[in-house]
């Protein structure tokens, strides 16, 4: 029944610790006391918004190394990556650190991206350990994609809006009772041809529809057989185009559905519209919230599938489509 | 996915939450006037000074432009706008707003390429547009 | 009185802005050069004049009043000055408000920085 989009891992990749780091409306979400650092300061006492987030990086590695009781020369390599431009957030955060660092763009799914490659990098023995570190900002992603901060726009309620923060997982070998990551679905990029970008949610459901799609049908599972499924950031609107493009085939979603962009903020009080997004939106949701109840055993079985819209601000201008990714991965405890 | 891109815009806008239109149109018209009441009360007072209606209005403009961007400057203007949508983007406030948030939000870029090279990013097509429109009137005009 | 003719054409022209965001797909940016335009239009085959007798500041402080007093300046520059009033009738009327803004631009974000939201 295997699939070629499906990687099975043999060698018990596990995720060995994380770490996390989150800004004032996420401390301010009902998930706020999951997460390893709240900051109410977006600056984070650097700068520029850029440099703050860049600074996360370092701070949500340093959670996840003291978890997983090792240091940073132990590890291999990071992989990882940011919404911005060239991918500065994460690259810049990691100079004169001396870890060979790999950077990656999935866009929101980049954390889910990463931990499939990770485990990837360890189950082959490539790396004994690697981690993975993404991030986001409001701020950042503000100015790179739509309008300066003081700004008197409306959003509509389609609109999501990014997380600040950043998440990152440690992954490596051990005897330790610790989540092991199972396999992972790579999705292919998948457009339905959404070109409001104020609608990511709908722009991305179909990705996570086919990834989904695929990865049950590799491993010959249902959605009851996880005990938590959890989606990226579609956010209200795009989970509610998943759960029926599924349901159309026969395949429910049922409570174990969780999509971390309608988990993170309480929608209706902090009137975030559809709810949140960003690449530290997984990151940080699995990083606090999922492996909080991954090492309580709340969950066994999770899977854990990363969304992300993939135009770029000119591609927007340009009147082009959104092409849609995702990414699945199945970690079990 | 069986359904066509078309198909799937369709099916899209179904699910969308609609925006509130009414109590949308109502705030930007409770705002936006009381914006333009101000402006008329400043055009009293100006032309109470003895300016003739034409610098009055200049000065209602000057004063107004510079109340947004101080109000954009602590960040409130954003908050309101946020509920008034349309009535504090069509008044001149919201073209000075435009102009301000992006001067503010480039600072970081630097002085010269990232202030000033920014802050007619959204405010520049109105003024080109509306230039032009009215060279083309005079354009017009002379031939009549 | 004038108070309130201000207060309704105002309004009405910052609500006819808000059907435009909620029901098109237009961007403020396009309404806003949507609304200049319109205005030199309107003040060209001589219909705005009217609106901003009747309501004044209604009719001055949304956007179209901008265009208004570019099509007006255009109009008495070039009767004044002939072609090169085409080139100077324009700005030198809405020249207040051009130069308003920039220094009030600089000044401000000279001063403040922006602020998480």
């Amino acid at each position: 029944m295997k699939g070629k989009e499906t990687v099975f891992f043999k060698n018990a990749p596990k995720i060995l610790g994380t770490g996390c780091i989150v800004g004032k409306n996420e401390s301010d979400g009902p998930l706020a006391e999951y997460f390893d650092e709240r900051i109410t300061d977006g600056r984070y006492g650097e700068k520029t918004w850029e440099q703050a987030e860049s600074k996360f990086h370092n701070t949500a590695l340093e959670f996840a190394l003291k978890k997983a009781g090792i240091t940073a020369n132990e590890l291999g390599c990071i992989l990882g990556g940011d919404l911005l431009n060239q991918c500065v957030a994460a690259s810049f955060a990691w100079r004169d650190s001396g870890i060979p660092f790999i950077g990656l763009y999935g866009a929101c799914s980049t954390f889910v991206e990463g931990l499939a490659l990770a485990g990837q990098f360890v189950d082959a023995s490539s790396f004994p350990t690697a981690a993975v570190s993404v991030s986001s900002h409001f701020c950042t992603a503000e100015r790179q994609y739509r309008n300066p901060l003081a700004y008197g726009g409306q959003r509509p309620p389609t609109a999501q809006r990014t997380v600040t923060g950043a998440g990152c997982a440690i992954v490596g070998k051990s005897d330790k009772d610790a989540p092991e990551i199972k396999c992972a679905t790579f999705g292919c990029v998948t457009d339905s041809g959404i070109s409001d970008a104020n609608n990511m949610g709908a722009a991305m459901a179909p990705a996570a529809y086919e990834t989904l799609s695929t990865h049950f049908k590799n491993t010959n599972t249902v959605p009851s057989d996880y005990d938590l499924i959890a989606t990226g950031d579609l956010g209200e609107v795009g989970r509610k185009i998943l759960i029926d493009l599924l349901s159309r085939d026969g395949i429910s979603l049922g409570d174990e559905y969780i999509d971390c962009g309608c988990e993170m903020f309480d929608i209706k009080r902090q009137d975030m519209h559809s709810g949140a997004s960003g690449c530290a939106c997984a990151a940080t949701v699995f990083s606090g919230y999922i492996m909080h109840g991954l090492l309580k055993k709340r969950w066994k079985k999770v899977l854990l599938a990363g969304t992300g819209s993939l135009q770029s601000p000119l591609t927007v201008q340009q009147k082009e489509t959104i092409p849609g990714v995702c990414h699945a991965v199945v970690i079990e405890v | 996915m069986n359904m066509s891109k078309k198909e799937y815009a369709e099916y899209v806008k179904n699910l969308e939450p609609a925006s509130p239109h009414l109590k949308n149109f109502i705030k930007a018209f409770l705002i936006g006037g009381a914006i333009c009441i101000l402006g008329q009360i400043l055009l009293n007072m100006y032309m109470s000074f003895g300016l003739d209606r034409d610098n009055a209005s200049a000065a209602v403009s000057i004063t107004l432009i510079g109340l947004s961007a101080l109000l954009t400057g602590f960040g409130i203007y954003d908050k309101i706008a946020k509920h008034a949508g349309a009535g504090t983007l069509v008044p001149i406030t919201g073209f000075a707003n435009s102009i301000v948030s992006e001067a503010l939000e480039f600072k970081s870029e630097g002085y010269i390429l990232g202030m000033c090279a920014n802050m007619f990013k959204l405010a520049g097509p109105v003024l080109v547009m509306g230039i032009s429109a009215s060279i083309f009137y005079g354009i017009i005009l002379l031939f009549l | 009185m004038e108070f309130l003719r201000a207060f309704l054409v105002g309004g009405l022209l910052c609500g006819i802005g808000q059907i435009l965001i909620d029901r098109t797909k237009l961007t403020p940016a396009r309404i806003l050069t949507g609304y200049v335009v319109t205005g030199v239009i309107l003040s060209a085959i001589g219909l705005y004049g009217p609106i901003a007798d009747f309501a004044g500041a209604g009719a001055s402080v949304p956007l179209t009043g901008f265009g208004h007093l570019l099509a007006k300046g255009v109009k008495k520059a070039v009767e004044a000055e002939g072609f090169l009033g085409v080139f100077k009738g324009g700005i030198t009327a809405s020249a207040a408000g051009i130069s308003a803004s920039v220094l009030f631009g600089l000044l401000v974000s000279v001063i403040f920085k922006t602020h998480e939201k």
